[in-house]
């Protein structure tokens, strides 16, 4: 009967393992959000665990728009806590969130980050224009008031100004936030003043000169590292890494520096937000703490630390009162997001 | 003069040509093969090894009045302070008030250096602040600078500061996740191999279940991620990032390997051993369990290992049940958050700075030599307890 008391054991096994998972109340933060919010979130975690009694919170990397679905989900302890976004919250999350029972949540701004289009530091200087960069990757282009299938493909051929150059450019894939930054900031805004385009159009081509490469940002550095006649599109912080490999274009004749993109010069830039769910502050310990250690001068000051991992402060005015607004837990309103 | 279905027939000698440039052909796919594996290792290996040591500054920590006051920068000296790893000294203030005895001390010690400054003096980067580089040289003149093993690296958790960047909380959790996952598959499909293979007769009904357990085998990885993050996160409320909902999830997908290669080893048992038994008189149970299964047990072990192996180095149904995430602390129970081997390597290659792309590769490195050695247990289990007949 050996046999049938090891299945016993195993049968009863599991379906404890079943009843053991009840939801109890957490003693840990749960964070979720955008992947380029991420690497900043993650160290305020790291001194955060490190520096206070309250655990290591835990933070996930799923998106903003898969962080702010999480985030809406509802109240309680297997919600998120707070969510990251590398764009704010849209209206239309803001009523999701409303609908499932989140009504009291405080928003907090903690810098910028830009998006930058580099090539191998060997190729000189390269001066862009959004305009230019918008003919070079779009799917369609107007010609004699039409819009026709893109017929680009060496750069000389969009600006007489511009190198000899074939158009090939290494950039986020479609699932991307850099990605919905760069098809906003970039194809959107150019478009919308270009004649021949009716309005806003963030379409990109499918033809070969756009390589959509993955998530991975190191490894579109690395590829225009190889191949020094593309260029590459990816975030500031690995502008700062690979300061002496690669080396960026001016766009609209202003260099992607802290200074300008913090002072919103720099066109392609976005602001980084965080999103607490104050329902939970109270029930899970340390939230309070938490949103002040990231808000700190420590932290997002103007020499903070996570001015090292590549985040452009916003400037001192305006940090102080993002501060304060966590500080004093306001709330925000569908009017604040329009 | 050339005889017919001799060897100077040229018939036959183009035969024989042909066979011979069959072989070169085949020869050349596994010299291929090799080359790629080869290139591979090396690479790896060439890029990772240097995460096993690092570089180490001989510091003094004042525990003064300014570190109980929260101040940590005033435990060393400025030159020190530019070089330590900040990791070292933002715990100081705490450590001070837990224990009042250390205040007006000083300790000296060997601590680990910034990333930046390892990763120059490793080659990995050519350039450092020029300040910086200063003080890197006077302290190294000194002979205050050193390298030492990295123990480091297999006992700490993740970190943003790459020079205290470790696998350990990793290891942790993919210990929890392939024990919920042996729990959880082992049985199961040992038991439905067994029914099959013994009990059930031959039917539509076995037929259609012994299909479908051979397509479950082929089924993307990913599925089971969706399935898992379905059925035990929404359904029976798992907490997410829990070692429980990734071993649960890995389980499943593990489960059709296992029911698979039972059977294959219940199969290889010769009919003779049940017939005799039955002659015997035992009853099919007895069979089952006193003749069957021991001599099986060898393959049925090898089976389960290699689906291990294949569940060690999972990561993409993880992704959807939330286990690829910044988690610093080894889980201490099947429901706090883990995190796994693979993640981790996968977390380490997206980041910006160099130092981590080496932790990626000594990850990897770590990682192929679990697998390896999981798969040489399961050869030499095969090679030495299995009875040939």
């Amino acid at each position: 009967m050996q046999m049938n008391k090891t299945a016993t054991i195993a049968i009863s096994a599991l379906v404890s393992l079943g009843a053991a998972t009840t939801a109890q109340a957490r003693d840990q933060i749960r964070i979720v959000g955008s992947s380029t919010v991420y690497p900043f979130a993650s160290y305020v975690v790291e001194e955060f665990g490190a520096t206070t009694d309250y655990s290591t919170p835990v933070i996930e990397s799923t998106g903003s728009g898969g962080g702010l679905k999480l985030f809406c989900e509802g109240k309680g302890a297997n919600t998120p806590d707070i969510t990251n976004a590398s764009r704010r919250m849209k209206p239309s999350e803001y009523k999701r969130c409303e609908e499932n029972g989140v009504t009291n949540i405080t928003e907090a701004k903690i810098g910028s980050d830009g998006i930058v289009v580099a090539q191998d530091a060997r190729d000189g200087n390269l001066e862009l224009t959004r305009e230019q960069i918008l003919l070079a990757v779009a799917k369609k282009v107007p010609k004699e008031g039409k819009l026709v299938d893109n017929p680009y493909n060496n750069w000389s051929q969009i600006d007489s100004s511009l190198p000899d150059r074939e158009i090939e450019i290494y950039g986020p894939p479609a699932t991307s936030g850099t990605r919905d930054a760069f098809e906003e900031l970039v194809m959107g805004a150019a478009s919308k003043g270009m004649s021949g385009y009716d309005g806003h159009y963030t379409t990109v081509r499918g033809d070969g000169p756009y390589v959509p490469s993955g998530e991975n940002d190191n490894l579109i550095v690395k590829k225009i590292q190889q191949n020094t006649d593309a260029l590459g599109v990816f975030g500031y912080s690995f502008l700062d890494e690979n300061r002496d490999t690669v080396d960026a274009a001016t766009i609209d004749g202003v260099e992607p520096t802290s200074q300008n993109i913090s002072a919103g010069d720099y066109p392609v830039s976005r602001s980084l937000w965080f999103y607490v769910k104050n329902a939970h502050i109270g029930t899970i310990p340390g939230i309070e703490d938490y949103t002040k250690m990231f808000m700190s001068e420590l932290m997002i000051g103007g020499d903070g630390l996570l001015k090292g991992e590549g985040l452009i402060p916003l400037p001192a005015a305006e940090r102080e009162q993002w501060r304060k607004k966590v500080a004093n837990r306001e709330t925000v309103k569908l009017s604040d997001l329009k | 003069m050339k005889l017919k279905g001799t060897v100077n027939d040229p018939r036959m000698q183009r035969r024989y040509r042909a066979e011979k440039r069959f072989r070169l052909y085949a020869m050349s796919a596994v010299l291929l093969a090799l080359a790629f594996l080869i290139v591979f290792f090396a690479d790896i290996i060439s890029q990772g090894y240097s995460a096993f040591y690092r570089t180490e500054v001989q510091a003094t920590i004042n525990y003064n009045d300014r570190v109980e006051m929260g101040d940590y920068r005033a435990a060393v000296s400025d030159e020190i302070r530019t070089v330590v790893s900040r990791g070292m000294l933002r715990n100081l203030p705490r450590e001070v008030r837990d224990n009042p005895d250390l205040k007006g001390t000083s300790e000296t010690s060997w601590m680990p250096v910034k990333g930046e400054i390892d990763q120059y003096r490793k080659g990995h980067v050519d350039s450092l602040d020029e300040e910086l580089l200063a003080s890197v040289q006077r302290l190294d003149e000194a002979g205050r600078l050193g390298f030492a093993p990295n123990w480091a690296f297999f006992t700490n958790g993740d970190s943003k500061l790459p020079e205290l960047a470790g696998i350990g909380a990793a290891v942790v959790g993919s210990v929890y996740l392939l024990g919920i996952t042996l729990i959880v598959a082992f049985p199961i499909g040992v038991m439905t191999a067994i029914y099959l293979e013994e009990f059930a007769s031959d039917n539509w009904l076995t037929q259609t279940i012994e299909v479908n357990i051979n397509n479950l085998a082929a089924v993307p990885s990913i599925i089971f991620g969706l399935l898992g993050l379905a059925v035990f996160i929404n359904f029976f409320g798992v907490p997410r990032s829990s070692a429980l909902a990734g071993g649960l999830t890995i389980g499943l997908m593990t489960l059709p390997i296992i029911i698979i290669s039972t059977r294959a080893a219940l199969r290889a048992v010769p009919d003779p051993v049940r017939m005799g038994a039955f002659a015997m008189g035992c009853t099919r149970w007895q069979v089952v369990r006193d003749h069957v299964l021991p001599v099986s047990l060898p393959g049925i072990l090898t089976g389960t290992i290699i689906g291990l192996a294949q569940a060690m180095g999972e990561t993409a149904p993880l992704i959807l049940v939330g286990l690829i995430a910044y988690i610093q602390a080894p889980p201490t129970d099947i429901t706090s958050a883990a995190t796994v081997l693979p993640a981790q390597v996968f977390t380490w290659a997206g980041m910006p700075q160099t130092a981590f792309a080496e932790k990626a590769s000594a990850g990897i490195i770590v990682l192929l030599t679990v697998l390896l050695s999981m798969n040489a247990a399961a050869v030499f289990m095969r090679r030495r307890l299995e009875r040939r007949w």
